[in-house]
């Protein structure tokens, strides 16, 4: 699951949904009844900015991740990218 | 510190299997919204189960409309609950069941219905088979139709395979089988399993609560302390493919802790709202203590879930009570309100299934008066719970009508009823009202 790299273009699952909560969010999946926490708000600007037409490096620029925790961050995506929150496609197939 | 807590878990309440000390803080102080809810639909039941947590059988001429139940959709929509667990009482029984549904996922709140499958026709499976936004959750209470029935009433366990025969034929997978974890079934788990598997569903096992008609029968049905931890080294052994909806937090104190929350949601993390638009901390508690307030009142539900007095109080930090010196508390947390409140235990103490035994210590020095007399019974009439202890003789007064004098009623359509020339019969037989 660390596989997803900085140059991935990523979006969320649209059947997923996004609650944004004091601490963070919660992500429900539709599709795999499966929900999520995020953590912190920083992360969940991470994951809004995920919508097809940037890489994973810039949406986390984005958000503002500092580039010491860009790792940290990295690997939370690609939690969500292993439970089907976040996909892995370029920006023509979302257009599309 | 991950920055993500996962949950593999699919139904309510929803859990992830590991979270972060300070993301159970922010839980305990509750959510803006609910992370599910419950919601029980009618109190009218085809069935009368000995264990019914709402006590439910006759309809209540209170419950919501159609037109009521869709503003509550629409402000769960408002309030981003993603999704509710439909039950009742048996909820397909009501009219607009499927319009509900219907609207429901149609307004992005998704539906997991509780049943116990009288209405699962083949054609409502495929209908249901066809939809991602709906999941089932068929009640069997025994691996086999005797210790079923016993507990859910005479034909019961064929209603549930029809179902869910029903449900596989028609191509749903991965719909839930709910079992109530009893001194019967839990030598049946494996046999469990194995259903669940023949149909590609999964198994969902959940504790008995002195809830409701439950309180009747807890003493007598709720698990041996030996069974209890027969129970949790089998859900340790099965781990994450059998839901749980965080049910057995209390058990995490043998050892380490199963998938889930393990913590009280009440009023946290869910609630419940009643057939007539009550909203209660949660699912086991409808019992005027842990009323919060009612949909129907201004501002409606999320009025309630943000301002209620009594979920405010249970958002506050506790301190353990009579358990805070417990080195296992970190991990049962003092276990489930309902189940001390309904056996009479004080809230603040541990719970009456303290896996140390604690709780049955306290079981057997309480007061005869110990217990909340209940608020509300929707039982049928006809069928009340069956006596504690078994059933014994039934005092019957037997005679004899007169050959010449028929039965004759109001509702007897012959002009002539009860009419003989030769005598005059008055009064009815019947021995009904009407």
């Amino acid at each position: 699951m660390d596989s997803i790299r900085l140059d991935a273009t990523l979006t969320v699952h649209p059947r997923v949904s996004i609650r944004p909560e004091p601490f963070g969010a919660l992500l429900y999946h539709f599709g795999t009844r499966q929900l999520s926490f995020l953590k912190d708000r920083v992360l969940l600007d991470a994951v809004r900015a995920c919508d097809g037409t940037r890489t994973l490096a810039q949406a986390l620029a984005e958000a503002a991740v500092p580039d010491a925790q860009v790792e940290r961050y990295r690997r939370a995506v690609a939690t969500l990218v292993h439970s089907t929150m976040l996909e892995s496609r370029p920006a023509n197939e979302v257009a599309a | 510190m991950t920055l993500v807590a996962p949950s593999p878990v699919q139904t309510s309440p929803v859990a992830p299997a590991r979270t972060s000390s300070t993301l159970i803080g922010h839980f305990e102080a509750g959510l803006d919204a609910p992370i599910c809810l419950t919601w029980e639909l009618t109190y009218a039941c085809n069935l009368s189960c000995s264990h019914c947590l709402s006590s439910s059988g006759r309809r209540d001429p209170r419950e919501l409309t159609t037109e009521e139940c869709k503003a509550v959709i629409d402000e769960l929509q408002r309030m981003q609950v993603f999704y509710v667990n439909i039950g009742g009482g048996e909820p397909t029984v009501r009219s607009d069941f499927w319009e509900l549904v219907d609207y429901a996922t149609d307004h992005q709140v998704g539906v997991k219905f509780s049943t116990n499958g009288i209405k699962l026709t083949p054609e409502i499976a495929q209908r249901l088979a066809a939809s991602d936004y709906v999941d089932v959750q068929i009640s069997l209470d025994g691996a086999t139709a005797e210790v079923n029935d016993h507990v859910r009433g005479p034909g019961s366990y064929d209603t549930a395979m029809r179902a869910m025969q029903n449900l596989a034929d028609a191509g749903f997978r991965g719909f839930k089988i709910s079992v109530v974890c009893t001194r019967e079934n839990i030598p049946q788990l494996d046999e469990f399993k194995a259903i669940a598997d023949r149909f590609d569903a999964q198994l969902r096992l959940t504790r008995l609560r002195p809830s409701g008609r439950g309180a009747d029968v807890w003493d007598d049905l709720h698990p041996l302390p030996e069974q209890q931890r027969e129970l949790y080294d089998w859900l340790v052994a099965h781990g994450e493919g059998v839901l749980t909806g965080d049910s057995f937090f209390h058990l995490s104190a043998f050892g380490s802790a199963l998938p889930g929350l393990n913590l009280c949601g009440a009023g946290r993390v869910v609630c419940l709202i009643d057939p007539i638009g009550d909203v209660y901390a949660c699912p086991f508690a409808i019992h005027d203590e842990f009323l919060a307030g009612s949909i129907r009142e201004p501002g409606g539900f999320e009025a309630v879930w943000r301002e209620s007095e009594l979920f405010q109080r249970l958002r506050e930090p506790t301190g353990g009570g009579a358990c805070a010196s417990c080195s296992f508390y970190d991990s049962c947390r003092g276990g489930c309100m309902a189940a001390k409140f309904f056996t009479g235990l004080p809230i603040d103490g541990p719970d009456p299934e303290c896996v140390r035994g604690f709780g049955e210590q306290l079981l057997a020095e309480r007061a005869e008066d110990a217990l909340p007399k209940p608020s509300g019974d929707h039982s049928h009439r006809t069928s009340p719970p069956r006596p504690r202890g078994g059933a014994g003789p039934v005092p019957l007064t037997l005679s004899v009508r007169r050959p010449d004098a028929p039965p004759a009623h109001a509702c007897a359509e012959s002009p002539l009823a009860g009419f003989s020339p030769t005598t005059t019969a008055a009064g009815c037989a019947c021995g009904t009202d009407h």
